[in-house]
């Protein structure tokens, strides 16, 4: 086949009604969906009903990928950069130029770097096996995703408590009697099956406690809703436990079994009431103890949620592990109604995915971003993104020269867009590999089309999970323009690169085969459903072979890993200052109808997307003069200000304000999000490289503004 | 009134607009005409906490439909068998009268095709026996459809639940 001509799958223009099974790209949750082609075009998209869980529904951002799919506002041919970075001068160039440019400016990186000085992010997930095997073929270790703005900080504290990362920590919301979310907006961030089931679940008399300095849909939806301090939820995980060791309430069975580090955790907390805790978070010391009470009850049909988006502060860390701590303590882990750690396919009995990553050699080098090495308590194959950016400013441990930005925008996800930019003006070459004209493509050197996720394959997915499975997106529809699927681009930049044999396959359903090799699976069988199960049911694995994969093979409360990297357990809780006068902690969040900033110039995303507003208490806006509806000025510190009409409302906690993220775009071509609203992470001026220690994730949340009234214009 | 309810549980709902796209997805409409909205109001407090208030807004499909009573051609129409009131595009003219007519302002204006459209229960789908787009892939379920009195009513099993609930906590 001609490296000019796109990969589609056979018979995806047929004529004629058909039903594709495939996996949503709307946003990062990837549910499985069904999709009704007419003609070869895309008339009907709905859940994938095989899957029980997911029924037919499907949210507002998954139904938004017809729009999405016929609208023209995308990149349609690949776009070399002719003026300055982020000046929008393209030209148009044919995919053999633009993959033959790449090509050259690698050679002249890795000349100067070496291998290793070549990076690539993406947004992790199950499809990284494609991302990894791309850049150990180039000889470099520095893969990673997009988390360390995201759940980074649970990820860590997972693997140094249980031995397993943040995904493998399933919930089992159906079966569950009390669930406690910090800040875990399940209904508007959310997944559409663990949204369901939570819904679900409250409708059948289900507890939730929800924790927020703002009052989100979920705060709306939960039994009991406590406004704390912002950031203070580290204070008032040290009291509950206090409380619940205070008050012998813990399982001490469970805890006598699998968990390890009582001792430390005593001395942690052995001051840390709920009267201590007052001061902290505001929450009266009554409430958490008929709190603890009331959970021990229904203990151990008990879930607290370790978080999702979790950069938030510098102890963000530290909740998350003592939130796990908890789930130890009420013995609700490995068991109905608690959480659930996800299996393998070998670990149900079932041969799992050969992976594409085994065909090249690995790559000994240290990772540039340090986690593994300079920071052992940060999983090195996910890395950390602002380290990497670290090294390409500083050149330090080593130089990174060629990036590649796969899917992930870093300039609306990540803290402070001028010191990104600043750090990548430092590359010799900046790829953006997108469906859309991200805030990051703008400012690349070469914009390379993906095809939608409609109109391409991917690599075949292996989800570990209480019932473990292998999922297909298959191909929909051709692609209306000049674009590919990316696992044809990263074949044909390694052809290029003289590195081919790692991507050897002329067609996804050749790729699939190799993947599916010896598991007893077959493509066809793949395409029947969406995907097949490798269990028939929810494995828990009973107490009597319950270990977990730390070095002791307990619940590691005082970690041994952490203790080899000299990271303590736990920590005292800093104390926050109240914000007073103009200054507020700028807080975040999203909406339902959005994925960050890739929602919004969608045709009718972008009708429907909320009118962005700052919340803020009355007892703050009344000193300063503002009222509801008031326009105000609202500064990071920074060289970027902007607008916004403020919501005067008791829903927020006096020191806090809060708006909406991913809004504030500027790409001209993308007409209908360019200029809407603001962008908070330009206001987190100064935290691209202020992070927790200990997890590694952004303090995105320890962002200081000020808000200063609009002069009202006088009369005339 | 049509025989069938659309009925919003509003207790169960998120306020996620999923709805208002599955609607106009299913009837290719671009920005413009809202067939169905979810109006959100909130928070407001209720014995002290936070709640919103979703307020679904699709059409009634009225008995005596003043917007059919109002159109000059007849394209606003009430369907003799089962009461849906349903736009028949090829006799819309554009004139807005039945948009004027309808107290709660259902009937839409769509830009592309300047013509009138609006909440018809998806009659299509209904006549090949399923359900309207906005209640097939609602994402929590609290949407469904059916014909009046024959779907069961979750506000009154969830009521009865929660005064059992109350009356033993008392206990």
């Amino acid at each position: 086949m001609s490296s000019a001509m796109a990969p589609n799958v056979r018979g995806v223009a047929a004529p004629g009604r058909r039903t594709v099974f495939s996996i949503c790209g709307m946003c990062a949750v990837r549910c499985p969906i069904e999709v009704t082609v007419e003609d070869g075009r895309v008339v009907w998209i709905q859940g994938n009903s095989n899957d029980n869980a997911m029924g037919a529904s499907l949210c507002a951002k998954g139904a938004g990928a017809i729009p999405f799919e016929y609208d023209d506002e995308r990149p349609q041919t690949p776009l070399i950069r002719t003026g300055p970075r982020g000046s929008g001068q393209w030209r148009r160039a044919s995919w053999d130029e633009a993959l033959d440019y790449i090509a050259e400016k690698l050679r002249e990186t890795i000349e100067e770097f070496g291998g290793r000085g070549v990076a690539l992010t993406d947004r992790g997930g199950p499809f990284a096996d494609l991302t990894k095997t791309f850049i150990q073929a180039l000889g470099s270790p520095n893969y990673g995703d997009h988390d360390s703005s995201c759940g980074r900080n649970a990820h860590n504290a997972a693997r140094s408590l249980y031995g397993c990362g943040r995904a493998a920590i399933t919930f089992d919301i159906k079966n569950c009697k009390h669930m406690v979310l910090y800040g875990r907006n399940i209904t508007e961030s959310f997944k559409v099956k663990e949204t369901k089931d939570f819904m679900a679940a409250l409708a059948k008399g289900m507890k939730c406690t929800y924790i927020d300095p703002r009052a989100s849909i979920t705060a709306c939806k939960a039994t009991r809703y406590w406004q704390t301090r912002p950031n203070s939820d580290y204070a008032l995980n040290l009291a509950i436990i206090h409380e619940v060791l205070k008050t012998e309430v813990y399982d001490k069975d469970f805890v006598e079994k699998f968990v390890s580090g009582m001792d430390y955790l005593r001395e942690a907390v052995k001051d840390t009431t709920p009267e201590w805790q007052e001061q902290h978070t505001g929450i009266p010391a009554a409430e958490i103890r008929a709190f603890v009470a009331e959970i021990a009850k229904d203990a151990p049909n008990v879930i607290f949620h370790p978080g999702w988006m979790v950069a938030r502060h510098s102890q963000s860390f530290y909740v998350s592990r003592t939130t796990l701590i908890l789930n130890a303590l009420f013995g609700a882990v490995e068991t109905k109604g608690g959480c659930i750690i996800a299996k393998t396919p070998e670990e149900v009995g079932a041969k799992g995915l050969k992976k594409l990553v085994d065909r090249v050699p690995k790559v000994k080098e240290p990772r540039a971003d340090g986690a593994g090495t300079i920071n052992p308590q940060w999983d090195p194959a996910a890395g950390m993104v602002h380290q990497l950016y670290h090294a390409i400013e500083t050149g330090q441990p080593y130089g990174v020269g060629a990036y590649f930005a796969y899917r992930h925008d870093p300039l609306t996800a990540l803290p402070d867009a001028d010191a990104i930019k600043k750090a990548w003006d430092k590359l010799k070459l900046l790829v953006a590999i997108d469906v859309r004209y991200s805030e990051t493509s703008w400012y690349a050197d070469v914009i390379l089309p993906e095809s939608t996720y409609l109109e391409r394959a991917n690599i075949l997915t292996q989800n570990a999970g209480p019932r473990p499975n292998f999922g297909m997106r298959d191909q929909a529809i051709a692609p209306r323009f000049d674009s590919r699927p990316a696992w044809w681009i990263f074949r044909e930049i390694l052809r290029r690169m003289g590195k081919g044999e790692a991507l050897d396959f002329e067609t996804i359903e050749e790729l699939w085969d190799y993947q599916l090799e010896g598991t007893g699976v077959t493509v066809a069988q793949m395409r029947e459903q969406g995907f097949i199960s490798l269990a028939p049911s929810a494995v828990i694995t009973p107490r009597d072979k319950l270990k977990f994969k730390t070095p002791s093979g307990k619940i590691e409360i005082d970690s041994e890993s952490l203790k080899k990297a000299n990271i303590p357990s736990l920590v005292p809780c800093q104390v926050r200052e109240a914000t007073t006068g103009n200054q507020f902690t700028l807080l975040f969040g999203r909406s339902g109808i959005q994925a960050h900033g890739q929602s919004f110039n969608n045709p009718l995303l972008n009708e429907i997307a909320p009118e962005q507003v700052l919340w803020m208490h009355p007892s703050r806006a009344k000193p300063l003069g503002i009222a509801d509806g008031d326009e105000v000025e609202i500064s990071g510190g920074g060289r970027y200000h902007a607008f916004i009409k403020v919501k005067v409302t008791p829903w927020i906690h006096p020191e806090a304000v809060f708006m909406l993220h991913g809004y504030g775009a500027t790409v001209p071509l993308a007409t209908r999000a360019c200029g809407l609203g603001v962008a908070d992470q330009r206001l987190q001026h100064g935290k691209l490289y202020d992070y927790d220690k200990a997890g590694g994730g952004n303090n995105m949340t320890e962002t200081i503004v000020s808000i200063k009234p609009k002069a009202k214009g006088g009369a005339k | 009134m049509s025989k069938y309810i659309l009925r919003h549980d509003e207790a169960n709902c998120i306020g996620c607009e999923a709805c208002e796209i599955h609607c106009k997805t299913n009837k290719n409409l671009g920005p413009g005409a809202k067939p169905c909205k979810i109006i959100s109001v909130g928070p407001v407090a209720v014995d002290g906490k936070p709640r919103m208030r979703f307020v679904f807004m699709p059409c009634f499909h009225c008995e005596e439909a003043w917007c059919a009573k109002a159109c000059p051609t007849g394209a606003m129409q009430r369907r003799e068998k089962d009461g849906i009131v349903f736009v028949q595009a090829s006799l819309c003219v554009g004139c807005k009268s039945c948009i004027a007519a309808c107290p709660w302002g259902t009937p839409q204006w769509d830009p592309a095709t300047r013509k009138v459209v609006k909440c018809d229960f998806c009659m299509e789908r209904v006549d090949a026996g399923l359900e309207p787009a906005c209640v097939t892939k609602c994402v929590t379920g609290c949407l469904s459809f059916g014909v009046a009195n024959e779907a069961p009513d979750p506000r009154r099993e969830r009521y009865a639940r929660e005064i059992v609930a109350e009356s033993m906590s008392q206990s």
